[in-house]
């Protein structure tokens, strides 16, 4: 039932290109997507192991700047006369290198993290976020600082028999990252019913308790890190080969923010959770443009964010979900009386 | 040599105003365990009334300051009142998402009526600054470094010689146990975020004159107020004074021999070195206020 309504959902959104040719439209969606796929690494940290990071947009922008920088090449000296060059690769490996750098970034920075909770950790990852949009500004022979990297490649794959195939247009994008989109959910879910994903609920529900019963904090926690900053890594890679275009303003705090918003409005610690929330405001300006000044659609994203914390505190999707629930519980209290009365019948 | 003096003048008077953010913070922090993401907004809040009273209103340089601390004053109870008295109970996470949609919502609002273009606050100082030596600092830096004094003095004898002060610091040690005793906790919240809120204000008053106004420039002050506040510990008054300045200190030597592009970079590292070493702050003799 469940795995009938993932592939309908995904079919659902494969067909999106065949009757909606409008490319403004298209590239709100693709855009989306990897805002999507981000989301939905940052709900596994915020959703099943309970810490809000916020700094997740750091691993976004460093799979971006890795990816970009793998298929761009580089030139840099170090003190002491040393240099380090680097020749552009296929973009395909960077997405890969984007990957890994991204999930080792994340480790190193759970490693820290994790040693506070709370409100604490909260900063920690701001700080983290802060460091590295400062260093991407600063470091300007590789990163080219506020004049950007530009002329990212796009992303090809080989195709067996076919030969290679550029991705360049909207559409074929939009598969790109829906594919993506898939592959990561798929991974989640699995994580996420897996021993080590009731080890992570387990420490969200109750610190205390999990390490009585033998569950490794840290080693729960960093693992989640690396997933999650991994995934993050990816999209950052699949924007940076879809706008081709990278400053350092992609660590900008509101991303983070942005992602947060999406996790939270479609419900955290909820698999779709993301996806619904990612779909409404990631198409949310799309609808606000014609009508509104661009500063009263921040406004109404702060707006929206502070009802939605008042009204449906725990998100979209959870909420529908324990509706839909507590229908079937009393159409199942219902049954047994109805049988037992019944069976009275025939004496 | 001198150039070091002049940074250590640079770091007296940027001190004294993150001082003011710090305890702002650390109050609203400490008292009511809300991560207060306005605070950056109040502090650019701050800097725009004295925009208004001065350059608008053609009103006096010495006279926006006290309508920036009441304004602030105001806006920070109505956030409390509207926004986080209905949350009260609800877990930190939901209140600092709240102040984070709040924190949006009125940064955007300052960029749509005032715009993007940094303005600027002509001050009643003369241009040529005061030679002491090797060093010079200029008349404007001095008057924000004596007001940011009076403001740090003035809260400390509300903390520690009033009744009101007296409450806070009973709410801060056991809510229940000071609701018990008498104390509205209502009130001293209000009252809590109003006064740091009030201080917010105050410093972005006090050094918007000193650079430029602009809707963004709370962020960062935002950002150095929590560093204050970390560095300090939790909810400690004399810990984010010297917080402050040891955070100016960072920056103004770390503009200074490291590069002037991480100036801004001092303040996230002090945060991460401080909770990775020393989570409880740098003067901790465990958690208090006052």
């Amino acid at each position: 039932m469940k795995a009938g309504i993932t592939i309908l959902t995904v079919a659902a959104f494969a067909s999106v290109p065949l009757w909606l040719r409008d490319p403004y439209l298209l590239n709100a969606l693709i855009t989306t997507g990897v805002f999507i796929i981000a989301a939905m690494s940052l709900n596994l940290l915020l959703g099943f192991t309970g810490q809000l990071s916020l700094g997740h947009i750091a691993f976004f922008g460093i799979g971006a700047y890795v990816s970009a920088l793998t298929s761009l090449g580089f030139d840099i000296g170090f003190p002491g006369g040393f240099r380090l060059v680097h020749e552009p690769w296929p973009p395909i490996a960077g997405f890969v290198l984007a990957i890994l750098i991204a999930g080792l970034c994340g480790y190193f920075v759970g490693l820290l993290s994790f040693r506070v909770r709370g409100a604490y950790f909260v900063i920690v990852t701001i700080s983290f976020a802060e460091v590295v949009r400062l260093v991407a500004l600063n470091w300007v022979e590789l990163t080219q600082g506020p004049l950007a990297l530009t002329n990212i490649p796009s992303i090809a794959i080989g195709l067996p028999g076919l030969g290679e195939l550029t991705l360049r247009t909207k559409l074929q994008n939009y598969y790109l990252v829906l594919a993506v989109a898939f592959v990561a959910y798929l991974l989640i879910a699995r994580l996420v019913h897996s021993h080590f994903g009731r080890a992570m609920r387990g420490l969200m529900e109750n610190e205390t308790l999990a390490v009585s019963v033998g569950i490794d904090v840290t080693r729960t926690l960093t693992l989640a890190a690396v997933i999650s900053a991994a995934i993050a890594g990816a999209a950052g890679s699949l924007y940076a080969h879809y706008i081709r275009i990278i400053d350092p303003e992609v660590f900008a705090f509101i991303n983070t923010v942005t992602m947060v918003i999406m996790v939270i409005t479609g419900g955290k610690g909820s698999l779709a959770g993301p996806v619904v929330g990612g779909l409404i405001f990631g198409l949310l300006p799309v609808v606000l443009r014609p009508i509104m000044a661009p500063e009263a659609q921040w406004i109404a994203y702060g707006g929206v964010l502070i009802v939605i914390l008042f009204v449906l505190p725990r998100g979209i999707v959870p909420s529908l979900a324990q509706r839909l629930a507590k229908r079937k519980r009393e159409a199942a209290t219902v049954a047994p009386v109805a049988f037992s009365e019944r069976a009275k019948e025939p004496a | 040599m001198s150039e070091f003096l002049q940074h250590l003048i640079n770091m007296l008077v940027l001190g004294g105003t993150y001082a003011l953010l710090g305890i702002g913070l650390t109050l609203i922090f400490g008292i009511m365990n809300v991560v207060n993401f306005t605070h950056g907004v109040l502090y650019t809040f701050g800097a725009y009334i004295m925009f208004i009273v001065v350059q608008q209103l053609g009103l006096n340089f010495f006279l926006a300051l006290p309508v920036a601390v009441v304004a602030g004053w105001l806006l920070g109870a109505v956030i409390e009142l509207t926004l986080l008295r209905p949350l009260r109970g609800s877990d930190i996470d939901t209140t600092m998402l709240v102040m984070i949609g709040a924190w949006i919502a009125m940064q955007s609002a300052t960029l749509w009526i005032w715009g993007g273009v940094a303005k600027s606050v002509a001050t009643p100082f003369p241009d040529a600054p005061l030679v002491l030596g090797p060093v010079s600092v200029s008349w404007l830096r001095l008057f924000v470094l004596a007001a940011a004094a009076l403001l740090i003095v003035v809260t400390y004898l509300l903390i520690n010689r009033t009744k009101l002060g007296c409450a806070m610091r009973a709410t801060f040690q056991d809510q229940d146990t000071a609701s018990l005793m008498g104390v509205n906790v209502d009130l001293i919240y209000t009252s809590t975020f109003a006064i740091g809120s009030s201080l917010a204000a105050a410093a972005g008053a006090l050094l918007g004159p000193v650079y430029v106004i602009f809707p963004q420039m709370g962020d960062l002050a935002a950002v150095k107020a929590f560093a204050i506040v970390i560095l300090g510990g939790l909810g400690n008054i004399t810990g984010a004074v010297i917080g402050g300045f040891i955070l100016a200190l960072a920056e103004e030597l770390g503009a200074g021999y490291i590069s002037s592009g991480y100036r801004d970079a001092m303040g996230f590292l002090i945060i991460i070195a401080v909770l990775i070493f020393k989570p409880t702050g740098l003067f901790a003799r465990s958690e208090r206020v006052g």
